[in-house]
């Protein structure tokens, strides 16, 4: 027995290092056809390092003052050296969070991933993008810049909104009057610490709960219904490490040279990953003409500003900001929603085909509308959109239900 | 079907995206052309240091520009700055709202927010307009506070309407600046100027800008090398899974 494997065991005797090291790695049976698809849980891992590791180090400059927190920033960017890679990486990296787990929720619509018994994975799923979108809100007021500051101001008031309650609600996230050093303050707090604790207990759990109940696949077959007698190992699975870390090490090395190449080439990509007018010290007296959130919540955005009429007699504000809340909630009720009697889009019929189709081009289009100041036509187009984006779901359980579905394999298809 | 719905859906969009724009002439930024970015430099130190601050750039990051301390030291520090200092100004706050109606903008970032083109146009397109409290107006910033810093050097234009010919032959009045009193400079030497001057501006928004381009090049090569390795470590290991 060599010395290494006298320290491991003597681990183990304590701790159960072998035991979860399989359960988790070397003998987690995985589907042996994931495709593309499959690739932006791992990279969303990975973008949360990234996230999690500039972090500190921004951290370690930045000043959460409103009197300094903007000059902290140019000092990263300038005098704190590779100061301004760090600073890139981690606003690169807010948004390719966004795009990553936007990917990782597509796939879970194509191949039906959050049908039984996948429902918790996907409700933790759905806590962590929450989560992850508080953090991106607190986080975007650090710079101080006046997108920071005017961004900050619309969203906390939409919380006015609420009859009764709403005014002392925003006063109460704001601590002032208005966005001050004391809302910097305490996003500031929500940013670097709380959100993050939560941030990576709902990720644990989430992959706990995959692990659980073994991943899902992009032909929507249970390989644990399939297993071989002798080893008691899904025929159609195989172990986690080294196959999927391997062929995950590609997806990460062409997903960082994209990350990299918008990093280094166009960091501001278009205005849509930092903002021009972010640029600017944020200036308390001076509304900016447009105010536009940053990209990953626009199509949100836009269907608060789809509704425009006042009902029972209660401002268009707050039924527009409960038709934004409802418009993410939604996503939570998907795993009862969907009646399919097949779980993937490769054997579903033409019905959920069409309807999923129009969904995503609805949401890409309803999150162009939000970036631009709306006008009469956009807005008639906004309140289209938004109504097939809620139809989406809410004839889901009719339109699943008759879809004309194709007979489902038992092994899976190479 | 679905696809003819998409595109009838998507056809819409670039309507929504034109609104009515300033035309803006393009700015000749070259961020490696060190020269032009000294002459920038000592046109911001000596034109806009006196009123604006660039308060989050410091002396002796000029170094870049081939410069040396000792070099920015002599020519371009004012009395009593030490060169490790940032470029602040002593005019006060209040004493500015009073003058000028508005405290002028820190400029260390002005380049990333306004744009190069925008600034390239905007100090080439100052007027006379006796109806403004400091003489002066702004073809793409209409009543600008901000008098014209460089008018020794332009001269002062007037913005006339002229009478032009478009392509079909159909007159119509547009708006065009016409020196009526020359400055120290010819015209194309004053463009030149501006265009060193917001080179400079550019690259005091970013000052590591040319670091992150060649860097980002290297990390592509290396993540090229490193992918070759992944791909092929995959097909190893994946050749006995059938």
């Amino acid at each position: 027995m060599s010395k290494l494997t006298g320290l491991l065991n003597w681990v183990d005797a304590r701790f159960p290092l072998s035991a979860n090291w399989k359960a988790h790695m070397s003998e987690y049976y995985a589907p042996k056809n994931f495709n593309f698809w499959y690739y932006f849980g791992s990279l969303a891992l990975l973008v949360l390092v990234i996230q999690i590791v500039t972090g500190i180090f921004l951290t370690m400059s930045y000043k959460p003052d409103a009197a300094q927190a903007f000059a902290s920033v140019e000092y990263i960017m300038r005098d704190v050296p590779w100061g301004w890679l760090i600073r890139y990486m981690h606003s690169t990296g807010a948004s390719m969070f966004f795009v990553v787990v936007y990917l990782h929720m597509f796939r879970g619509l194509l191949y039906g991933s959050y049908r039984k018994p996948r429902e918790l994975i996907w409700i933790i799923g759905m806590l962590i993008y929450l989560t992850l979108m508080a953090e991106a809100f607190f986080g975007y007021l650090l710079p101080w810049g006046q997108m920071s500051y005017w961004g900050g101001q619309v969203i906390v008031n939409l919380f006015g909104a609420i009859p009764f309650i709403g005014e002392d609600l925003s006063l109460w996230i704001r601590g002032d009057y208005v966005v001050s050093d004391a809302t910097l303050n305490r996003f500031f707090a929500f940013h670097v610490i709380a959100l993050p604790l939560v941030l990576i207990v709902l990720v644990v759990a989430h992959i706990l709960a995959l692990h659980e109940v073994g991943s899902n696949n992009p032909d929507g077959i249970e390989i644990k219904d399939n297993k071989d007698p002798q080893t008691g190992h899904p025929k159609d699975g195989i172990a986690f490490h080294p196959y999927y870390t391997v062929k995950d090490l590609v997806g990460v090395v062409v997903f960082l040279a994209l990350f990299s190449a918008i990093m280094f080439f166009v960091p501001e990509m278009g205005g849509y990953f930092l903002e021009y007018n972010n640029f600017i010290p944020a200036d308390p007296l001076h509304t900016p003409d447009h105010i536009a959130p940053i990209w990953y919540f626009t199509p949100f955005y836009s269907i608060l500003r789809a509704v425009t009429y006042p009902l029972f007699g209660i401002d268009a504000k707050f039924w527009g900001v409960l038709a934004m809340g409802g418009s993410v909630m939604i996503f939570f009720a998907l795993p009862w929603l969907d009646r399919g009697r097949v779980k993937s889009i490769r054997y579903r019929g033409w019905i959920f085909k069409t309807a999923l189709t129009i969904f995503v081009i609805s949401f890409i289009v309803l999150g162009y509308l939000g970036t631009l100041a709306p006008t009469r036509a956009t807005t008639m187009l906004v309140q289209i959109l938004a109504v097939i984006y809620f139809a989406f779901f809410i004839l889901m359980p009719w339109y699943t239900r008759i879809d004309p579905v194709k007979p489902v394999p038992d092994r899976l298809q190479t | 079907m679905f696809a003819l719905f998409s595109l009838a859906l998507l056809a819409p969009l670039p309507a929504f995206s034109a609104a009515q724009e300033i035309k803006l002439d393009r700015a000749p930024v070259e961020l490696r052309d060190t020269v032009s970015l000294q002459r920038g430099a000592k046109t911001f130190i000596n034109y806009c240091l006196h009123c604006h601050s660039a308060s989050y750039m410091r002396y002796n990051r000029l170094t870049d520009l081939g410069l040396t301390e000792q070099q920015i030291k002599d020519n371009l520090l004012f009395e009593g700055d030490k060169v490790g200092q940032r470029m602040t100004v002593a005019m006060r706050k209040d004493d500015a709202r009073e003058w000028f109606g508005a405290v002028p903008p820190d400029l260390t970032v002005i380049a990333r927010s306004r744009g190069a083109d925008w600034l390239y146009t905007y100090l080439r397109e100052f007027y006379r307009d006796d109806s403004r409290p400091t003489g002066w107006n702004n073809v793409v910033f209409d009543k600008v506070n901000m008098p014209h810093a460089l008018y020794q050097l332009q001269g002062a234009q007037r913005l006339e309407k002229v009478e032009v010919a478009d392509a079909t032959g159909e007159k119509h009045v547009e708006q065009k600046l016409v020196l009526a009193e020359p400055g120290q400079l010819a015209p194309l030497e004053y463009d030149r100027l501006v265009g060193d001057l917001v080179n400079y501006l550019v690259y005091m928004g970013e000052p590591s800008k040319i670091t992150r381009l060649q860097l980002g090049i290297v990390t592509l090569f290396f993540l090229g090398l490193l992918f070759v390795l992944a791909y092929f470590l995959k097909k190893e290991y994946w050749k006995d899974v059938h």
